[in-house]
């Protein structure tokens, strides 16, 4: 199971060159994410979505807040 | 919705994922640079014609009103119009008549007109809501989005 992260710790891992992925739809992504974020949002997180990730660099993920 | 996302990465065969299940809510409320585009704001879709009455009124007599506006909810204001409580579609199908005050669900959640549409209609997804409460800052109402309005803004762009 993923480890659950605070914001102190995503600066850190991003500081190392951790990928970050929002989650969402697209149309929220839009209006605002994370510094550096890419999209993908949940329905479309396949294995043909997820080769434009490194799976040798950590990854994190987030949405909007505990939904 | 994060949580199931790191879970479906690790079923693909990631190995180093971690979870912000906080999410731009709390990077945002942490001061933090957020990027995008300048989107609508909550205040835009707020309906101020949502039903409302009173603490005193009684049930059967709101729920009358009610039935001929096309909405499924009533906000239970005050005489300045702050919001103290919701009728939902439950208490509005009781059958005995007792008075608002004893049927309501008090202190909903509520937010401010300046809020991000997008971010209103994560939150109300999340719950499976299909309106919000928007007020200003000292409680009053200014009016209630509804999802399905939401959800077509954002679909139509900037």
């Amino acid at each position: 199971m993923a480890m659950e992260i605070g914001r102190d710790e995503v600066r850190r891992l991003l500081a190392e060159g951790a990928q970050l992925i929002e989650v969402l739809p697209a149309e929220e992504f839009a209006e605002e994410h994370l510094p550096g974020a890419v999209n993908i949002p949940l329905k479309e997180l396949d294995r043909e979505r997820t080769r434009e990730l490194d799976r040798s660099r950590a990854v994190i993920v987030y949405c909007h807040d505990y939904q | 919705m994060s949580p199931r996302a790191a879970s479906r990465l690790e079923a693909l065969g990631f190995d180093q994922v971690y979870d912000y299940a906080a999410g731009k809510a709390d990077w945002g409320a942490a001061g933090l640079t957020l990027e995008g585009r300048p989107g609508p704001r909550a205040g835009e879709l707020a309906r101020a014609d949502t039903p409302t009455c009173l603490l005193g009124e009684r049930l059967q007599a709101v729920r009358s009103g009610v039935g001929t506006s096309g909405w499924d909810t009533c906000l239970v204001v005050d005489p300045d119009r702050v919001v103290l409580g919701r009728l939902g579609r439950r208490a509005l199908a009781r059958e005995d008549d007792v008075t608002v005050e004893a049927a309501m669900t008090a202190g909903p959640r509520t937010f401010r007109p300046d809020v991000r549409l997008g971010a209103l209609v994560g939150w109300m997804r999340g719950r499976s809501l299909t309106s919000a409460v928007v007020t200003t800052s000292d409680g009053r109402l200014v009016g209630v989005v509804r999802l399905d309005e939401a959800e077509a803004r954002l679909a139509a762009g900037p």
